[in-house]
C-alpha cells in the first residue's frame, strides 16, 4: 500500500497509522497497514474472522508493540514515546473489550469508579455522582451494586462502555461491540455509539465484521485480508460496496452474494465524500 | 417387492465399453453395516488398462448415509488424482450434492497440520530456546515484582486495601482448619516414628525434643507451604488466568494501571504476612499432636512433656522456622501469580497455569528448604 505523505500534525487528523506490521514471533498477523482517522470519525476495521483485527486493535491501544511502523495520536508517535507520555496518551483512550472485561471482583459502580479514582483527585461524593451519570447513560442506573457475574452479556457490554467513558476519552475503541448480542440490542448499541460520538465529540475506532453495524455507523473503513495479511481496501463502507473491484471485499460486504450488490443506496449515503482506494491485493 | 435389509451392501464393477467402468451399488449402505472396501474397488480400477471414465449405477441402492459418502469420496478423490473422469449422474441427487459440497470446501493453504516430525536436533534446539525464553520471562516478572515492592515501601504502589484484606482472610483465617488437621497429624506421626526407636533405650521423653525441634525448625513451615501451594497458589493462578482470558488484565493495562501492582502485590504481601503466622500456629498444633502420643501411648506426664519441649527448643529454631515460612509465602505467591499472569487465552491454559503453579511452588519450597538448612549449618544457627 503506497501512502501519500500525511500531515500527522494536522488538527483535523486524529490517528495516523503508518506502515504498521504486527507479528507474534515468526507468525505474521498483518503488515504494512497505513490509514488515517479523522477527528470525530467512526472508523471501522473490518475483515473476516481470524484476519488479525483484534490484534491490530491491541497495537492501537498500546497493548501489543508492533514489529515496525508507527501510530500517531494528535501527531505524537505512540511507540516512540517514553512510558510517561504513553500513559498520558492512554489516559485519553476508552476501550470496550469483546467480553466487556469488567473486573470481576468489583461491582459495576466500582468498575466505573476505578479509572476516576486512579486519574482524578475528585472527592468520593463527586466520583459517585459521575459513576451514576455514566451508568445511567448506558441504561444501567439500577444495577450499580451488582457484580459482573450477576448480569447478562448485553448488560456487561454496556457497563464496559460506561467504564470506557469514565474519563471522557477522546478516542473510543470497540472490539466487536455487537458480538453475542441479539439484533435489537446490537442496534441499540450502535445508536448509543453514534449518540456518544456526537455528544462527547470522540473519535471512534471499531473492529467488527457485523455488516449491519458497518453500514449503519461507519463513515470510513479499512478491510484487512487474512491471506495477503494486509489491507486491501479502504474508504466509506457504502462506497466500497458500490465501487470496489476486489472480489474479496465485495464478497464480504454482500455476505457472499455479489449479485445483491446494488441494494438500497440512498443519495445521502452515496454522497459521502470520503476517498476510495482499492487495491493492490494481487 | 420386499427389500431384505439383511442383504449386504455390494459394489460390483462392470465394464460398459472400452474406456468406461461402471460401479453398481446395491443394498443398504449404512455406516453401521458391513460395507465393501474402497481400497478393493480402487485396486480393481487401477488394474484395468485403458480406463478413462468411471460411472455409477445406484438403482439397487436401498438406503445410504455417510458410509456411502465416505466410500464415494475416497473413490472420487483417487480417480481425480489419476486423471480419470468421474460421472456422478448415476448417483442419487442428495449424494451428488453432498459430494460436490465435500470437494468444494476450499482448504486454507497451510491450515492442515504438517505431519513432518522435526529431527532430534531441531527438537533439542526448540526445547533449549523455549527454556531460555521462559527463564527470561520469569526473571522479567520477578524484576517487575521487585520494582513494585520497592514502590510499595516508598508508598507509591497502588492497589485496593479491600483486596488485600480479602486475600489475607482467604489465605489466613480460612486456611486454619486444614493447617490444624495436617500439622496435628504430622506431630502424631513424628512422635510415633520416634517412639518406636526411643522406647528401646527407655528414652521416650526425647520424643518431646524430636517433635518440638522437627516441627518448629522445618516441618511446620514445609507442610504449611505445601498446603498453601495447593490451596492459595493454585487459586491465585486460576484467578489471574481467568482474568487474563476475560481481558480484565488488558483493561487494567490500557488504563495505565500496573497489573503487577494492582493484582500481584496484594497477594504477595498477604501471603508473606500470613505464612509466618500460620507456621507459628502449625508449630503449636504439631507439638500438641506429639504430646497426645506422649501422654496417651508413652505414659508421659503433660508437664514433663511440656518442660522437655521448652528445654530442647532454642529461640533460633523458631526464627529459622518463621523465616522459612515467610520465604515460602513469597515463593508460593510468586509462582501462582507468575503462572496466572502468563496464562494463555483459553480454558485449558488456565488449567495448565494452575497445575504449573502448584508444581513450581512445591519445587521452590523444597529447594529453598535445602538452601536454608545448609546456610544455617554454615552460619551455625
Amino acid at each position: 500500500m503506497v501512502t501519500e505523505s500525511v500531515d500527522v500534525t494536522s488538527t483535523d487528523t486524529h490517528i495516523v497509522v503508518e506502515n504498521l506490521t504486527i507479528a507474534y514471533g515468526d507468525f505474521l498477523i498483518q503488515r504494512d497497514l497505513s490509514f488515517t482517522v479523522k477527528r470525530g470519525d467512526i472508523f471501522v476495521i473490518m475483515g473476516g474472522s481470524g484476519c488479525g483485527k483484534s490484534t491490530v486493535l491491541r497495537a492501537l491501544t498500546g497493548l501489543k508493540c508492533p514489529d515496525s511502523g508507527r501510530v500517531f495520536y494528535n501527531g505524537v508517535s505512540f511507540w516512540d514515546a517514553d512510558p510517561a507520555e504513553q500513559k498520558r496518551l492512554m489516559r485519553r483512550f476508552g476501550v470496550l473489550y469483546q467480553s466487556g472485561a469488567l473486573w470481576s471482583s468489583l461491582t459495576l459502580a466500582e468498575n466505573v469508579a476505578l479509572p476516576l479514582q486512579e486519574y482524578t483527585a475528585l472527592p468520593p461524593a463527586r466520583i459517585d455522582e459521575l459513576v451514576s451519570l455514566k451508568l445511567s447513560l448506558v441504561g444501567l442506573s439500577d444495577f450499580e451494586g451488582y457484580y459482573p457475574s450477576e448480569i447478562s452479556g448485553g448488560m456487561r457490554k454496556r457497563a464496559g462502555l460506561a467504564r470506557a467513558m469514565a474519563l471522557d476519552p477522546e478516542i473510543l475503541f470497540f472490539d466487536e461491540p455487537s458480538a453475542g448480542l441479539d439484533p435489537v440490542s446490537a442496534r441499540l448499541l450502535d445508536d448509543l455509539i453514534l449518540e456518544l460520538r456526537d455528544s462527547l465529540g470522540a473519535t471512534v475506532v471499531i473492529v467488527t465484521h457485523e455488516l449491519a453495524s458497518i453500514y449503519a455507523i461507519g463513515n470510513n473503513s479499512v478491510f484487512l485480508d487474512s491471506e495477503t495479511k494486509t489491507m486491501i481496501a479502504s474508504g466509506t463502507p457504502r462506497r466500497l460496496l458500490a465501487e470496489s473491484t476486489d472480489p474479496k471485499v465485495i464478497n464480504f460486504l454482500t455476505r457472499g452474494e455479489p449479485e445483491k450488490r446494488h441494494f438500497q443506496e440512498t443519495p445521502d449515503q452515496a454522497a459521502a465524500q470520503d476517498t476510495l482506494t482499492t487495491g493492490d491485493s494481487a | 417387492m420386499i427389500t431384505h435389509s439383511a442383504d449386504p451392501a455390494r459394489a460390483t464393477l462392470s465394464r460398459l465399453n472400452d474406456d468406461t467402468l461402471q460401479i453398481v451399488l446395491d443394498g443398504p449402505w449404512k455406516v453401521s453395516s458391513a460395507l465393501p472396501s474402497a481400497e478393493e474397488v480402487l485396486r480393481q480400477i487401477r488394474s484395468t488398462p485403458g480406463l478413462r471414465r468411471v460411472s455409477f449405477d445406484s438403482k439397487g441402492l436401498t438406503e445410504w448415509d455417510s458410509g456411502l459418502l465416505a466410500f464415494l469420496a475416497r473413490i472420487v478423490k483417487d480417480c481425480t488424482a489419476t486423471a480419470l473422469t468421474v460421472e456422478k449422474e448415476g448417483l442419487p441427487e442428495g449424494v451428488r450434492r453432498l459430494l460436490d459440497l465435500a470437494s468444494a470446501v476450499p482448504e486454507r493453504s497451510g491450515a492442515r497440520r504438517g505431519e513432518v516430525r522435526p529431527s532430534f536436533l531441531v527438537r533439542v534446539g526448540d526445547v533449549v530456546t523455549t527454556f531460555w525464553r521462559g527463564s527470561h520471562d520469569n526473571f522479567a516478572f520477578i524484576g517487575e515484582v521487585a520494582v513494585a515492592t520497592a514502590r510499595l515501601f516508598t508508598g507509591r504502589a497502588r492497589f485496593q486495601a479491600r483486596d488485600l484484606f480479602l486475600i489475607i482472610q482467604e489465605a489466613g483465617a480460612q486456611a486454619l482448619p486444614i493447617v490444624s488437621l495436617i500439622s496435628l497429624l504430622v506431630g502424631v506421626i513424628l512422635a510415633y516414628v520416634g517412639a518406636i526407636q526411643l522406647r528401646i533405650f527407655g528414652a521416650q521423653i526425647y520424643v518431646a525434643s524430636l517433635v518440638g525441634i522437627g516441627m518448629v525448625r522445618a516441618l511446620a513451615a514445609i507442610m504449611t507451604g505445601i498446603i498453601m501451594a495447593g490451596r492459595t497458589g493454585a487459586s491465585f493462578a486460576a484467578r489471574l488466568g481467568t482474568m487474563q482470558v476475560n481481558e480484565e488484565i488488558d483493561a487494567l493495562q490500557t488504563l495505565g494501571i500496573s497489573p503487577v501492582e494492582f493484582l500481584v502485590l496484594p497477594r504477595m504481601v498477604a501471603l508473606s504476612l500470613m505464612m509466618p503466622l500460620l507456621c507459628l500456629y502449625a508449630d503449636l498444633m504439631g507439638i500438641l499432636g506429639g504430646m497426645l502420643v506422649g501422654v496417651l501411648i508413652l505414659d508421659l506426664n503433660y508437664l514433663e512433656y511440656y518442660a522437655k519441649t521448652i528445654e530442647s527448643l532454642r529461640l533460633n529454631d523458631l526464627w529459622v522456622g518463621l523465616f522459612s515460612g515467610a520465604v515460602f509465602g513469597v515463593l508460593v505467591a510468586l509462582a501462582g501469580c507468575l503462572r496466572g499472569m502468563r496464562c494463555g487465552r483459553s480454558a485449558s491454559a488456565v488449567g495448565e497455569a494452575t497445575t504449573s503453579a502448584v508444581v513450581t511452588s512445591i519445587v521452590g519450597i523444597i529447594v529453598a528448604t535445602a538452601i536454608i538448612t545448609v546456610a544455617c549449618d554454615i552460619l551455625g544457627i
